[in-house]
């Protein structure tokens, strides 16, 4: 019987320090090897790291939230064998199972599955039960890292975490600890319990009164206010989008596109055999032909080292509600891809970042960003731009609305572009041009295809 | 027509009714509970209590028949029982139970009207006293009428038919007993008579006895039954009486007559909804019994109920357990049945105590787990009591050990059903058990090294 000091693992591209984010295991449980026993993260990947051995969590490194070097300590387990510490409380309950020495610490990738978000102008919702995190079978491997970014977003403290139950389906707790918990109010379903197996203990129930609980679900007002702690993905979100804000002056630009041309030759695509094209593929191209005559717009401006650097390649960050959050995986080289390889390889990064399975390339290096609420889109939106981007495409709602012709008003499938642009480095006369090209490209799609 | 008026109205003294009598009476609530036997009810009366009377006097003249064939080195004369006398004792234990339990409704200021109630709706019954009809107005009832032996249309009580309640009630031995059914109740008073010197013959349609036992568990109880000479047919369906007055039964063999001088209809119980007005309230059913929600609640509000009247488990304690609650919800506590164990007891040779899952149901469940079991033939008490037959079995989850069900088979094990209860109820993991010091030597010690077991570190096997 010894301690095992576990600490945080070089989880790979260079990284000095990571954020706590979450914990998988609570003080008093068991775990098992391989099992994660929390989420640090990086940047914008969310990596679990693996328990290396079987064992009792006697002591964890800090609460969520906390930003840890590499090589802090990060938990403590009682482990059968000698462990690497001298061990502390020697009065704790030994455990059965399968003793394991300690074999280097290992990341494992983060994977984790999450309900609908939607990206495109006409996707489908997905919508599949977003549990939290199972460690998969195939991802426990004590392999080199795979890292991936996840579109986790956990309120970080244990509350959020639902207790283990029984067999029956019901919060383990001793009969005295379940009275005191209806008595206060309390569902105990809300409680992560640090006994054995998870059991909610006296302690745990005090401890939780103590924290405030919500109030009773049947309470006629609600007086609660519930805090959440802005950490991870979300903390991350925050700081780019004000960071945005604050430092680019955005103008943006309104532009009404009748879309009767491009849905009538999306709808005759589909009609064909093949995965089915929604509109963003046609947008992308349509892109990639408008920075060709303004290659300002395919560029990040660096305000400190005072440079525009213009691509040549186009590479489309896709705004994509996930999960977590907002993320922007990216489908690089549109310059290179055919209509429908534009299509397959959007639909693969924004599934990827929507099951939090999004490498981290996948989600770095856009030049220009496209963002579509679908069906949500409204009439009008303001979008920020995507730093250091100069230009994001807002797609709006598609609506049939009627259309002057000159003679009559005539129905017609109508789209609005709501564009931002950093107007340090892009005038409006370009941004005018730019969104007018998009306009007549849409409208016109042959042009998007053919050169000259 | 008298009237009386209270807060609480209990329609049924059964073990379900009367704590919850006790309890709201202590709560300082204005009750009255009906009931037209003594308290105690089915339990009591004609059930848990005299049953395992009788089946303490089989088994001490079992002993002392087959005692010079035992290797304990006691002789002794051919024994008699007088079954009058044993039924008289028998009579005088309920009889002191009951009137302790009038005593203890006396004392919480309960009233107890003895007759037959009918309710007229949701807040009123009218009882068939010895004085005449009593007209009761309350603002809470319950309902906690329980549950009658079910009848074999072919085979109606009366004559040589008898249910459990005629089978407690004999003076004499039958020479030969054919049971119907071999669930609990017809093993334990077949398993009675056959140890008072009747040939016993145990009819059961499913494919083994005691159907809601997993085999591993009944396999003991088959071994001793047929040590004892009962012959038990399963896969066998009784046909009605028989020209010569056995029972006429079908088996894949066919047709045939048992001999018998009694038969015992032992088929299960059905839980009373019926002959006392409760048609007039139209409450929600659950198959046939009354649908309730988790704070014993049926659709009409003020109306609850208890026991065997809601349904699986039909057990005494789980009756119990939900009067007390519902005694504290009428007085306004803050209650819900949360309980996770309902333990069962069957009291056959050897006998069987079971809580919570067992192998199969928690493998049905979804559950990972690791089963371990020991053995009464590795534990010194249970050799020193002559008898080694049965195990103690552990069932926990594989991950975190947390123990999802016990059961255990053997000689006097019932009384196991309180530490495996307060284990699973307190959501024990298998290191708890384990850590807890188990007299010796005692056949709990059982359930420690099960437990040991489970974590692959067992002591004494």
């Amino acid at each position: 019987m010894g301690i095992l000091s576990i600490r945080l693992p070089d989880i790979g591209e260079g990284i000095a320090e990571a954020e706590l984010v979450e914990w998988l295991v609570a003080e008093g449980e068991v775990i098992r090897e391989d099992a994660p026993m929390a989420a640090v993260m990086t940047d914008k990947a969310t990596v679990e790291i693996p328990s290396p051995a079987t064992g009792k969590v006697v002591w964890l490194g800090g609460a969520p939230g906390r930003m840890m070097a590499v090589g802090a300590e990060l938990i403590r387990l009682e482990v059968e064998g000698p462990g690497n510490m001298k061990p502390a409380a020697p009065d704790t309950a030994p455990d059965a199972a399968k003793a394991a020495t300690d074999p280097p610490a290992a990341t494992k990738a983060a994977t984790k599955a999450g309900p609908e978000a939607d990206t495109e102008a006409d996707s489908e919702a997905d919508a599949g039960p977003g549990p939290a995190a199972e460690p998969r079978p195939d991802a426990a491997s004590r392999a080199p890292a795979r890292e991936t970014a996840t579109g986790k977003a956990s309120a970080g403290s244990g509350r959020a975490v639902p207790a283990p139950r029984g067999g029956s389906g019901r919060p383990l707790a001793a009969p005295s600890v379940r009275a005191r918990a209806r008595e206060a109010g309390v569902d105990l379903r809300q409680l992560r319990g640090t006994g054995p197996a998870g059991r909610i203990t006296r302690g745990d129930l005090d401890e939780w009164l103590a924290g405030g609980a919500p109030a009773p679900r049947s309470a006629p007002a609600d007086g609660a206010v519930e805090e959440i702690p802005v950490i991870g993905l979300r903390r991350r979100i925050a700081e780019r989008m004000a960071q945005a804000k604050r430092e680019i002056p955005h103008i943006t630009i309104v532009e009404e596109v009748d879309m009767q041309a491009l849905e009538d030759l999306r709808a005759r695509l589909n009609a064909e055999a093949g995965e089915r094209l929604t509109l963003l593929p046609f947008l992308m191209k349509a892109i990639v032909r408008a920075v060709q005559a303004q290659p300002g717009l395919n560029a990040h401006y660096d305000a400190e080292a005072g440079v525009i650097r213009r691509f040549g390649a186009v590479h489309a960050g896709i705004a994509t509600q996930t999960p977590g959050g907002l993320m922007v995986p990216v489908v690089r080289h549109v310059e290179a891809l055919g209509l429908r390889e534009s299509a397959a390889e959007l639909a693969r990064v924004t599934a990827a970042a929507r099951e939090g399975r999004a490498t981290r390339d996948e989600l770095t290096g856009s030049t220009i960003t496209v963002t579509s609420l679908g069906p949500l889109g409204a009439i009008a939106s303001t979008p920020i731009i995507n730093r250091p981007e100069v230009a994001i495409v807002g797609v709006n709602r598609m609506a049939v609305r009627p259309f002057w012709t000159g003679t009559a008003f005539e129905p017609r499938k109508m789209m609005n572009l709501s564009c931002s642009f950093d107007h340090r480095v892009i005038d409006g006369w370009d941004a005018a041009v730019f969104v007018q090209k998009l306009k007549t490209l849409l409208e016109a799609p042959a042009l998007i295809f053919v050169d000259g | 027509m008298t009237d009386l008026t209270c807060k609480l109205l209990i329609i049924g003294a059964g073990p379900g009714g009367y704590v919850c009598a006790i309890r709201a009476g202590q709560l300082g609530i204005d009750t009255v509970i009906v009931d037209p036997e003594p308290p105690g009810g089915t339990c009591l009366n004609v059930g848990c209590i005299p049953s395992k009377a009788l089946i303490h006097a089989a088994e001490e003249f079992h002993r002392v028949a087959t005692a010079a064939q035992g290797p304990l080195g006691i002789t002794a004369g051919a024994p008699a029982i007088d079954l009058a006398r044993t039924t008289g004792w028998k009579d005088g234990i309920v009889g002191r139970l009951t009137g302790g339990v009038a005593t203890l409704l006396k004392r919480a200021k309960v009233r107890h009207v003895t007759g037959r109630a009918t309710l007229r709706d949701g807040k009123s019954a009218v009882v068939a006293t010895a004085d005449g009809p009593l007209r009761i107005e309350a603002e809470t009832i319950v309902i906690a009428t329980g549950s009658a032996p079910v009848e074999v249309p072919s085979l109606p009580f009366g004559g040589s038919v008898i249910s459990s309640t005629g089978a407690l009630a004999l003076t004499e031995v039958p020479r030969r007993l054919a049971v119907v059914g071999g669930g609990y109740i017809g093993l334990e008073l077949g398993t009675a008579f056959a140890k008072l010197g009747s040939s016993v013959t145990v009819v059961e349609a499913a494919a083994r006895i005691l159907p809601q036992y997993d085999a591993e568990l009944t396999r003991p109880v088959s071994a001793r039954l047929e040590a004892l000479g009962v012959r038990v047919l399963t896969g066998a369906k009784a046909e009605g009486l028989g020209a010569a007055g056995g029972l006429r039964v079908w088996t894949t063999d066919g047709h045939d007559e048992i001999a018998a001088d009694r038969v015992l209809v032992t088929v299960g119980r059905r839980p009373v909804t019926a002959g006392f007005g409760l048609e007039s309230l139209d409450l929600a059913m659950d198959g046939p019994f009354l649908r309730v929600d988790e704070r014993c609640r049926t659709s009409m509000r003020g109306v609850y109920a208890i026991g065997d009247v809601t349904g699986e488990p039909m057990l005494a304690h789980r009756a119990m357990a939900q009067g007390e609650m519902v005694a504290g919800l009428v007085a306004g506590e803050r209650l819900g049945w949360d309980r996770r164990a309902i333990p069962s007891v069957c009291f056959t040779d050897p006998e069987i105590v079971s809580v919570g899952l067992s192998p199969e149901a928690a493998r049905a469940a979804g559950e990972t787990v690791e089963v371990a079991s020991f053995p009464l033939a590795a534990n010194g008490r249970a050799l020193t009591t002559g008898r080694e037959d049965g195990f103690v079995r552990v069932v926990a989850r594989a991950g975190d050990h947390l123990v999802l069900g016990l059961q255990a088979v053997g000689a006097g094990l019932s009384e196991l059903a309180a530490a495996f209860a307060l284990v699973l109820e307190n959501a024990l993991v298998l290191e708890d058990v384990a850590g807890t010091i188990h007299a010796h030597p005692t056949e709990g010690e059982a359930l420690h090294e099960a437990c040991l077991r489970a974590l692959g570190r067992g002591l004494h096997l």
